[in-house]
């Protein structure tokens, strides 16, 4: 509504608009909130547009959601069936739920559309979350005051999980059912309690005739009621924050530049929920999904080579393809302890939620640094994240891929064990080799930056001087090209107290401080510091700012460049 | 990062000038702003709003396209006519979305002020003085409700709150692991003199009727009601057994203990959920002999006890003893000699 409408102190308001804002107000003085974020401020950045993209998922799973719920029937009694679904499927024995997912696909108009776009939205939900994390990961917005909000969406990845997998094997098919097996036996394998655990899950012994209806339940109230709220939280604690801004002239710790939410963002956020939904309808209306009625109702005897589950459970699938069983099942005073499952299904994945649960504190712990964060920064400004980052990926891709080693082995004719070795080895060797590379990729573009602001574009001119030297002309930077490139603290290892007091006595806490030191210097002790003006007026008079660099210890700083320093 | 000297909260300032810190570069302030086409040329302002009207037009005939689509695309009963009324409603249900999506965000580019506004951040952390007063509200709440004091009261409440949830746990979790019975995972159909059938005919197999190198997935034999209830599918996910027949010399061991044989004439019959977390090992290569679990690609060895020649199971496949009848027909000397299926805590016990 425009704001000649809205009620002033003046007098009464006369247009309709105007008379139901006033009506509105004085129930609920909303106009307070109006005032407060109608034109809050936004910054523009495409990356900030992944998140949105994983909240929109989650909207266009609910609609399709409520869709399919109106007519799919969660139960495990059997039927013979005799309905609209493929001449394969007539006269079988299934389950109800199998049944009436056929009835939806085959039956319902439109059906078949809803449950493939509520699949693709799913992986797509998934998706959109893993790629916001690592966009909030690599560019350090976890860092004070947002440590918690990256707890919630650590969170919601898992719920995230949850509801994809509960989600997942409702049609009872072949396919989900072995799933269902799986996570059975990896249940069994906790240590004391997993027997009974495996009872409190199926009601009693595998299959059953409860889970189906318990992973509704699960998966339609409970865990998109916990989504909802955490995404509430997750979205709230953004607007108190304030979004964070990518560096650049005029952003600072204390302000945020960009565009007001009404009417841009309203208008760029609404587009994009529209451009989000009417994707996964193209999704789901021309690339078929799940099509149950190809593996059949669950029976325990049959399974299909070469199953996958959906991409975000491959990293858990190729743990456990990957883990070695020999010698893995230790039998301790008549117990029994299966590693081999144990391992790869607890251990791996609580590691890696871990590092994502505790980074933020320890990054901040080894920093040493209490102020607010608002600027993003640099993936290459911070070497050591980026590399643990990109480490981590390293890791979770090389399980997903041996998630698929089946594949692999069929679609390249190779050996099997061959491949599941080389991942096995990949698994260690290649996250170390990811974070080193990338952590050296960092550095070097580190110093491409200081050249850059101490010499300037190059030109690709070449010009003669009368005494016949021949220099290149290089272009110096503008003054934001260069405020992004010097704009970033290059932080030092933690310093200590000494281990002893002035009186010689031994000083507590010394051995925890120094191995919080020694992992600071892990993070901190190769670094590339940022041109200093003192340091680009001495490249600027020739030859002057080798000495500099010397000085400050820098080992990266530019060397070597001769004709560089003549352009001026 | 934070440290820059003067942080230029005004917009389009470009320029600074004064004095240089030797250490840190001045924040050169937000970048001018650039005027767009449409900002300059009231032509192509007509343009674009004429390509926004033309986008929300297409959505409007993508809406339309999908009711035409419901009445004029009618699945036939195949799969083909389904695929069909699939891919119209969605397609046109895409159109009328994107349009939407396309035209609001080519708006707010083209046509909407893009001109960045500033607004200030204020630390999050509250003022002392509020910080006071909300400690000073909590002390005064701890003294009104006279917590501290009252020891008892305190010891009261507590074991209340603490036990109530039981009234709420008990009952769901009695309940929710059906009978608890856990020693359900020793056994399964397979008894003395039970026949070995065909999966899922339930037709009982002859030995003779096995050729060598063949391979059989087996189901115990039980009536044809009992195979349509569900308690059936529980006990088929334990008993399910493949069966092959090697030649006798290249059956090289079993499992079979001291003066007993669990196999019969080359034809050896083991458990198929697999030793590793459950899935029915399913792949046979008659070559080699080997097993393969498709899941997790378990290697087992049939002509060896069914040990393991690769991958994450730790133990063979349990044997199932078998013999003939006298009409000829397989069937089990016993129950499995040990809990079929992945390994659990009290497996052993």
């Amino acid at each position: 509504m425009s704001t000649d409408t809205t009620a002033s102190n003046s007098g009464a308001p006369t247009t309709p608009a105007g008379k139901a804002a006033d009506y509105l107000d004085q129930r609920t003085s909303v106009g307070g909130a109006v005032k407060e974020f109608a034109r809050k401020v936004f910054p523009d950045h495409w990356s900030f547009m992944l998140g949105e993209i994983a909240l929109f998922s989650f909207v266009v799973l609910l609609l399709t959601g409520v869709f399919l719920t109106m007519f799919f029937d969660p139960s495990m009694a059997l039927e013979e069936y005799h309905g609209a679904g493929p001449e394969t499927m007539q006269g079988q024995l299934m389950s109800v739920a199998f049944a009436s997912t056929l009835d939806l696909s085959f039956e319902v108009r439109g059906g078949l559309l809803m449950r493939q776009i509520h699949h693709w939205a799913a992986l797509i939900f998934m998706a959109a979350i893993v790629v916001h994390m690592m966009r909030v990961f690599f560019t350090g917005a976890f860092r004070k005051p947002r440590e918690i909000n990256w707890l919630v969406g650590t969170v919601l990845l898992i719920l995230g999980l949850a509801a994809g997998f509960s989600g997942y094997s409702l049609p009872d098919d072949v396919l989900s059912g072995n799933g269902l097996r799986i996570t059975d036996g990896v249940i069994k394998s906790i240590p004391v309690i997993g027997s009974y655990m495996s009872y409190f899950v199926f009601g009693g012994e595998f299959p059953g005739d409860q889970i189906i209806p318990r992973l509704f339940t699960v998966h339609i109230l409970l865990v998109p009621a916990l989504i909802l709220a955490l995404i509430g939280v997750h979205l709230f604690l953004m607007v108190l924050h304030k979004h964070t801004q990518y560096p650049g002239g005029g952003r600072t710790d204390k302000n945020v530049v960009g565009y007001p939410l009404f009417p841009v963002y309203i208008a760029k956020m609404g587009g994009n929920f529209f451009i989000v939904f009417g994707i996964l309808a193209l999704m789901g209306a021309t690339m078929s999904i799940n099509n149950v009625w190809n593996y059949g109702p669950y029976d325990p005897s049959p399974v299909g080579a070469g199953a996958q589950p959906d991409w975000y459970m491959l990293f858990l699938e190729g743990s456990l393809r990957l883990m070695p069983g020999a010698g893995m099942e230790w039998v301790i005073f008549g117990y029994t302890l299966s590693l081999n499952v144990l391992i790869p299904a607890v251990v791996i994945p609580t590691l890696l939620f871990l590092f994502l649960f505790a980074y933020p504190f320890v990054e901040a712990k080894v920093t040493g640094d209490k102020r607010e964060h608002h600027v993003l920064d640099r993936p290459r400004n911070v070497p050591v994240r980026t590399g643990l980052g990109v480490g981590f990926l390293t890791a979770f891709i090389i399980l997903a891929l041996a998630g698929s080693n089946d594949l692999i082995a069929t679609h390249f004719g190779m050996s099997i064990n061959q491949i599941t070795w080389a991942f096995r080895i990949l698994f260690f060797v290649g996250p170390v080799l990811a974070f080193l590379i990338t952590k050296r990729i960092c550095l070097g573009l580190q110093r491409k930056d200081r050249e850059l602001v101490l010499h300037g574009h190059e030109t690709g001119r070449i010009v003669r001087f009368a005494n016949g030297e021949y220099i290149e002309v290089h272009r110096p930077l503008d003054e934001q090209e260069r405020w992004l490139r010097v704009n970033y603290t290059a932080h030092k290892p933690l310093e200590i107290e000494p281990a002893t007091d002035a009186r010689g006595v031994k000083r507590k806490g010394y051995q925890k401080d120094k191995r919080w030191q020694r992992l600071s210097r892990f993070f901190y002790e190769d670094r590339v510091e940022p041109v200093t003006p003192a340091e680009l007026a001495a490249a600027h008079s020739h030859g002057e700012h080798d000495e500099i660099a010397a000085e400050r210890k820098s080992p990266e700083v530019t060397t070597g460049a001769e004709s560089v320093e003549r352009e001026r | 990062m934070s440290e820059n000297q003067n942080p230029t909260p005004g917009r389009d300032v470009t320029t600074t000038s004064g004095a240089q810190d030797p250490e840190r570069f001045t924040d050169p302030g937000v970048p001018a702003h650039k005027l767009r086409l449409t900002d300059t040329d009231p032509a192509a302002r007509r343009r674009n709003e004429r390509l926004v009207v033309l986008l929300f037009a297409i959505s409007c005939l993508g809406a339309i396209g999908s009711i035409v689509a419901y009445f004029a695309v009618r699945p036939d009963g195949t799969t083909e006519g389904v695929r069909l009324s699939t891919i119209a409603l969605g397609v046109t249900m895409a159109i009328s979305l994107l349009g939407i999506g396309i035209a609001a965000i080519h708006w707010s580019k083209s046509l909407m002020s893009d001109h960045e506004h500033v607004d200030e951040r204020h630390e999050l952390a509250s003022s002392p003085e509020v910080r006071e007063v909300a400690v000073q509200h909590l002390t005064d709440g701890v003294e009104d409700s006279g917590i501290a004091r009252r020891g008892v009261l305190k010891g009261a409440a507590v074991s209340a709150l603490a036990l109530f949830p039981l009234t709420f746990a008990v009952p769901l979790i009695s309940s929710v692991g059906g009978d608890w019975n856990i020693s359900k995972f020793r056994h399964t159909l397979w008894e003395r003199g039970t026949r070995l059938a065909y999966d899922p005919t339930g037709r009982p197999i002859r030995a003779a009727d096995l050729t060598v190198g063949s391979a059989a997935h087996v189901i115990p034999e039980v009536p044809q009601e009992y195979m349509e209830s569900h308690e059936w599918i529980t006990e088929k996910a334990k008993a399910v057994v493949l069966l092959v027949r090697l030649n006798p010399e290249d059956l090289r061991s079993d499992q079979s203990p001291e003066g007993e044989t669990w196999s019969y004439d080359g034809i050896v019959a083991y458990s198929k959920i697999c030793t590793h977390v459950g899935c029915p090992v399913a792949l046979y290569e008659q070559q080699t002999h080997h097993l393969l679990c498709p899941c997790h690609q378990s290697t087992f060895d049939m002509a060896d006890g069914a040990k393991v020649v690769f991958g994450p199971a730790n133990r063979p496949l349990p044997q199932l003893p078998i013999t003939v009848d006298d009409e000829g027909y397989l069937i089990a000397q016993d129950d499995f000699a040990e809990p079929v299926g992945p390994s659990f805590w009290e497996r052993l016990k």
